[in-house]
């Protein structure tokens, strides 16, 4: 009795006011992902048969960031989860961009 | 009551704490990340006469890549079976996202050897290789603490600690955010380690 209870109490915690994706949804989420990844490996080896790095670097870039907001939104379920959560990653993510702004400046000067 | 009181993790924000943390654990993980990928950028031109980049197998990575990139399509497989109450699907995912995440490590493994022994890259023969080593063996390490997490899971399963009717639900859902952020670190350490030409990072 006791063990169904908490199960019940896990799930309701679990579950509160959460949308979850279908696992349609989470194969697509997956097609688009592996699709990413072979135009970022097109465009290395575009960048290595001569095609401009001032395309190939920022399209890189780009993919990149695509490839990450997608695995945090829907498989992290960021996108439907508390905005807290969403603020707690942010915060990691500013702090680990103003050490690398930090480190480059000092580099570079 | 005192199963109320003693399950009443909740916390002001209306999530549990055990979620809570793992996510303060992960947004700090990004700064932990974030300082080795700086360091590997600043180091990464200083070879020391010995190799550099030129040494990467890019299609060998790519496959490792895409073998992690799937493994977390796995993984939320997993929580959904575990979240519609079947365990068996539950159990089959999560066995195949650990072994996704072994073959991964195999193929890291296999790719650092090649490079000590015909490349002779070392830890310690540049600031670039030590760099790289350091960062890329973190990477690992994260990778290797999820595939316990993932047979811990799987073995939990059967000892009647997670469920079908839902207990132990938090505790898949918290490996499994753990497994894909190992998934997104591994997605910048691939294009910026191994993708963007290092003339152009310097």
């Amino acid at each position: 009795m006791t063990d169904t209870h908490d199960a019940q109490q896990e799930q309701d915690q679990q579950g509160q006011h959460q949308y979850h994706p279908s696992t349609g949804e989470y194969w697509q989420i997956a097609a688009i992902l592996a699709v990413l990844t072979a135009v970022e490996i097109g465009l290395y080896y575009a960048g290595q048969a001569g095609m401009a790095a001032s395309v190939t670097i920022p399209g890189l870039i780009i993919l990149t960031i695509l490839k990450f907001v997608l695995v945090v939104l829907w498989f992290m379920h960021l996108r439907f989860d508390r905005p807290v959560l969403n603020r707690l990653f942010i915060i990691g993510l500013i702090f680990a961009g103003v050490l690398y702004g930090i480190v480059a400046l000092i580099t570079l000067t | 009551m005192a199963t109320e009181t003693a399950h009443a993790p909740q916390t002001n924000f209306n999530v549990s704490n055990e979620k809570m943390g793992m996510w303060a654990f992960l947004g700090s993980e990004l700064l932990f990340f974030g300082a080795f990928i700086t360091v590997y950028l600043v180091y990464v031109p200083r070879t020391a006469d010995g190799p550099g980049p030129e040494v990467f197998d890019i299609p060998f990575t790519s496959v490792s890549t895409f073998i992690l990139l799937m493994s977390s399509l796995a993984m939320v497989l997993a929580l959904a079976g575990m979240q519609d109450g079947d365990l068996r699907r539950f159990r089959t995912w999560t066995l195949a996202t650990a072994l996704m995440g072994l073959v991964f490590l195999g193929g890291q493994l296999y790719e650092f050897t090649l490079f000590v022994q015909q490349d002779g890259l070392g830890l310690t023969t540049s600031a670039f290789s030590t760099s790289f080593y350091v960062l890329t063996s973190f990477h690992k390490v994260h990778v290797a603490v999820g595939v316990l997490m993932l047979g811990t899971l799987w073995f939990m399963s059967f000892t009647g600690r997670i469920r079908a009717d839902g207990q132990g639900t938090n505790a898949v859902e918290n490996v499994g955010l753990y497994w894909h952020f190992v998934d997104i670190i591994w997605i910048i350490i691939f294009t910026v380690v191994y993708l963007i030409p290092v003339d152009l990072v310097t």
